[in-house]
């Protein structure tokens, strides 16, 4: 068992750190950012997975298989749609450079 | 499976934590973001191994398929889902993450974790309630950017009080909770109670919210479902999920707060506008008052004699599919020696940043995208200012009507510009369901008709001249 102090002292931490790394963003990026951090928190996934594989009960199982089927969509799904948001403002790109050079 | 011993589970979850700080750095710059994201992936991906080789585990099968089931929904929703239709998608996919830890401490706390200390207790309690808040609330925010209900702000007589309450009765079931998780195992019917009031809760505080600050509730949502996701990390004891929710939950707040700021509203007056009666003004009404409309011919002429074009694209020009034919027009124009701009407002769209990610995707090159500011010093010296269905954002009642819901947000001053021409569908008032002065103005023009074949015929008539 990690003590509450030490877990307390990781909250406070990452508070900072999360403060820290997305204080400066341009508006363009604010879409897919909220996006990529949402699907962040699908690693909630972690968390059914040991409950559910710890359940007892046949309630209780299919209560965390849920919750497996529901984070595995958020995390899967949401790193996916990020990934295609950016892809566009990759596309973008080369068409300027072409446009430059002529 | 027991494979690999506790210090290296602890390894294997300090190099997700890492991965996931620097997918939220990557994330924050243009160039970066793209690897920021995979960053991020990989680092889900690594806790997800980690966790089935570290911990023993029955129910191994189901879960795998449990798993297989969520990829199978998750991957093709995000792959088909139109770009116009994303910030909907993300909603839903914050609400299922919510609902996801709220299920998983109540089963935590149902089972029996009988030595939990009572700060494990309140946490659990806490997932319990704010992930079902963010589950419901992620829900009536899908059915009104879906437009399966009214965009408009729900308010009803007694709509504060019930609210009200129905946070004073789930905090005091939450307490009810944490009493019982102190003495063994909490009570099944009072977690599903306080879940189903946490659920009204949700429904509650985002009925009220008017059509045009969604956005910034599904933020605010999504750094609760970090903080959930923080607190049952505190349940299980697991460090992961306690570093990985605080980051989303930290970072997603301040993210709201410079959203907000891009609005110019402040979070508060979003959420708790509706509730002082001050965001219900404007009309749902169709004018019937003057307006001038011309043909597709009139504003080709008009475009093609102006020196200077700025254009203001809307979430119009998104549902009508336009992208792809409006570069076309700026292409035609440049031709012709017009120097054209478009003037990108923040919240344009649906989302901030939500134009960009839709013109990036007709390949419209980056310098021609002027954001507000700039756009806003070019449009004295502009000729025509193009408005290609979008209305919420060019409406002067921002700056001149105190009642009004948008008051107070930055807005494109295309009025400055010497002629404005607005493509519109019809003369229905745009998302915040306000009416736009600029409409009935002298030097207005309208184009009716759908973007896309509007701006198509505009395309055919400057061939030809």
């Amino acid at each position: 068992m990690t003590d509450g102090v030490t877990l307390l002292t990781f909250f406070v931490l990452s508070v900072f750190v999360g403060f820290e790394v997305v204080s400066k963003v341009s508006s363009v990026l604010h879409t897919p950012l909220m996006s990529g951090a949402n699907a962040i928190h699908g690693v909630i996934l972690v968390g059914a997975v040991i409950v559910t594989g710890h359940a007892d009960g046949a309630l209780a199982v299919t209560i965390g298989l849920v919750a497996v089927v529901l984070a595995t969509v958020n995390m899967v799904g949401g790193f996916v749609v990020t990934d295609r948001m950016l892809e566009m403002f990759g596309r973008g790109r080369p068409d300027t450079r072409r446009k430059d050079d002529a | 499976m027991n494979v690999i011993g506790s210090t290296t589970e602890a390894l294997g979850y300090l190099v997700a934590a890492v991965c996931f700080i620097l997918a939220l750095k990557g994330l924050s710059s243009p160039k970066t973001a793209r690897q920021g994201n995979w960053l991020g992936a990989a680092g889900a991906l690594l806790a997800c191994v980690v966790v089935f080789l570290a911990e023993d585990l029955d129910h191994m099968g189901p879960i795998l398929v449990a798993i297989a089931i969520g990829t199978a929904v998750g991957v093709p929703a995000a792959r088909r889902v139109a770009m116009t239709q994303m910030p909907q998608l993300v909603a839903l996919f914050n609400g299922v993450g919510g609902a996801a830890a709220a299920l998983v401490a109540g089963l935590e706390l149902n089972a029996g974790a009988g030595s939990a200390s009572t700060t494990a207790a309140i946490a659990g309690a806490f997932t319990v309630l704010v992930g079902a808040v963010s589950f419901s609330g992620s829900c009536v925010t899908f059915a009104k950017l879906q437009e399966l209900m009214t965009t408009r702000p729900v308010v009803f007589p007694g709509g504060p009080v019930a609210f009200g309450a129905s946070i004073v009765v789930a905090v005091g079931l939450a307490a009810g909770v944490v009493v019982d998780a102190r003495e063994g195992d909490v009570n099944a019917g009072l977690l599903v109670l306080l879940g189903l009031v946490a659920l009204a809760v949700g429904v509650l505080f985002v009925l009220p919210v008017g059509g045009a600050d969604v956005p910034i509730v599904i933020s605010l949502l999504n750094a609760f479902t970090g903080l959930t996701v923080a607190a049952s990390g505190y349940v299980l004891d697991n460090t992961l999920l306690l570093v990985a929710g605080t980051l989303v939950g930290a970072s997603g707040t301040i993210l709201t707060r410079m959203m907000a700021s891009a609005m110019g509203r402040s979070t508060v007056s979003i959420l708790f506008g509706a509730f002082k009666g001050g965001s219900t003004a404007g009309s749902t009404e169709v004018s019937t008052r003057p307006v001038r409309s011309a043909g597709a011919e009139d504003v080709a002429i008009l475009l093609a004699y102006a020196g200077k074009v700025v254009i203001v694209p809307g979430y119009g020009l998104a549902v009508a599919q336009a992208q792809h034919t409006i570069h076309e027009l700026v292409d035609v124009l440049q031709e012709k020696g017009v120097q054209v701009v478009y003037g990108i407002h923040p919240v344009a769209g649906r989302m901030p940043g939500h134009m960009n990610v839709l013109l990036a995707e007709a390949n419209v090159p980056y310098d021609q995208l002027k954001e507000m500011d700039e756009a806003n010093s070019e449009l004295p010296s502009t000729d025509v200012a193009l408005v290609v269905g979008a209305n919420d954002v060019v409406n002067p009642a921002a700056k001149t009507s105190p009642g009004s819901p948008i008051y107070g947000m930055p807005i494109l001053d295309v009025d400055e510009a010497k002629a404005v021409v607005f493509l519109k569908r019809s003369m229905r008032p745009g998302f915040a369901g306000i009416e736009n002065e600029l409409l009935y103005d002298p030097k207005t023009t309208l184009l009716f008709g759908d973007a896309k074949d509007s701006l198509t015929k505009v395309v055919q008539s400057l061939k030809g001249l």
